[in-house]
């Protein structure tokens, strides 16, 4: 639905450009046939703008850090396990976490469409959803690890999982050294988005200050 | 361990193009974008589709935009997601492309004739 018409007069009036114009008529279509409700949709864009980012699994890294048992249901079954922590499940999907561990380091993608663990990261960020990032991640995890920063040894395998609108994956990142004793709070303020995809690593006691 | 230096990360990430980068900052860049990607997260909840129906629509939609030239950068992603919003309500005979057209043109035509910086309202005129 291109080609919106410029002929008319605009100095006293407003605009909306080519996309708005296509959200609104949808989302009139759509509550007129009484498939949405129009207040619905602000709760959701406040929950995703506010409530659901990567902190959400940042609070489960922690938890799995320092709590064995957590840790252990999380692996055989991330999406029970981040349910029982009270975290909006809302796509309904089969959540997978995947450990690093000093011989095998995970990154997770969707090469098709950008599927993305939502409820545990909130939405992807920009470079996710871009054709670069789907097609070398696959075909070079490690030239795209070195664009990101991170060189790992040579013996430490890298493994890409590709997404799917059933299967999502969440990086479980390695403990950082030095931070024995830490309470789960201190342990997820450790935690980046990144180091969730595989992208990064969590960050170390001294980069805190 | 191996041990990131993040400004490292950071220029590194900067020198290269070929992915975009961005900060841990807001995930939607225009409200329309979020309003879009409300409009699917209802109507799924609604069970109009499901999941792998709408992920085969939007990497359909992708790849018909890298097709016609587009970079896909991911700066242009919720426009695929538009396209592919709107294919899917069109394929479940919810709406169709001429219903939506109509409503665009008044949407437009509303756009027009409210003075600006008041909020634009569709009303019944608009549709002529």
């Amino acid at each position: 639905m291109a080609g919106h018409d410029h002929d008319h007069d605009h100095e006293h009036g407003s605009e909306l450009s080519e996309t708005q114009l296509r959200v609104r008529a949808l989302e009139t279509v759509l509550t007129e046939k009484g498939y949405i409700d129009p207040t619905a949709l602000d709760a959701i864009i406040e929950a995703y703008e506010t409530k659901i980012g990567p902190r959400n699994g940042s609070v489960v890294v922690a938890k799995a850090w320092t709590d064995p048992a957590f840790k252990k249901a999380l692996l055989e079954d991330a999406t029970k396990a981040v349910a029982s922590m009270g975290h909006m499940s809302r796509v309904g999907d089969h959540l997978v976490a995947v450990e690093n561990t000093p011989n095998r380091h995970n990154m997770i993608v969707c090469t098709l469409c950008s599927c993305y663990p939502w409820e545990v990261l909130g939405l992807p960020p920009v470079w996710y959803k871009s054709a670069p990032y789907r097609s070398r991640a696959v075909k070079d995890p490690r030239g795209v690890l070195s664009d990101f920063g991170i060189a790992l040894p040579k013996d430490t395998e890298v493994r890409v999982w590709d997404s799917t609108a059933e299967t999502r994956f969440i990086v479980l990142p390695m403990r950082p050294a030095g931070t024995k004793g830490w309470s789960e709070k201190k342990l997820a303020d450790l935690v980046t988005r990144d180091s969730m995809i595989g992208t990064g690593l969590p960050l170390n006691p001294a980069e805190m200050k | 361990m191996t041990s990131i230096d993040p400004a490292a990360a950071r220029r590194a990430r900067e020198a290269v193009s070929s992915i975009p980068c961005d900060a841990e900052g807001p995930v939607f860049r225009e409200p329309w974008e979020a309003q879009a990607f409300a409009l699917t997260l209802s109507l799924y909840d609604r069970g109009l589709f499901k999941w792998p129906e709408w992920a085969a629509i939007l990497g359909d939609e992708i790849k018909k935009a890298q097709t016609a030239g587009d970079p896909d950068t991911g700066e242009t992603y919720y426009r695929h997601w538009l396209a592919a919003l709107e294919r899917i309500v069109a394929e479940k005979g919810v709406t169709d492309a001429g219903t939506l057209r109509k409503y665009f043109d008044a949407w437009d035509h509303a756009a027009d004739r409210t003075p600006h910086g008041m909020p634009i309202e569709l009303k019944p005129e608009d549709f002529r």
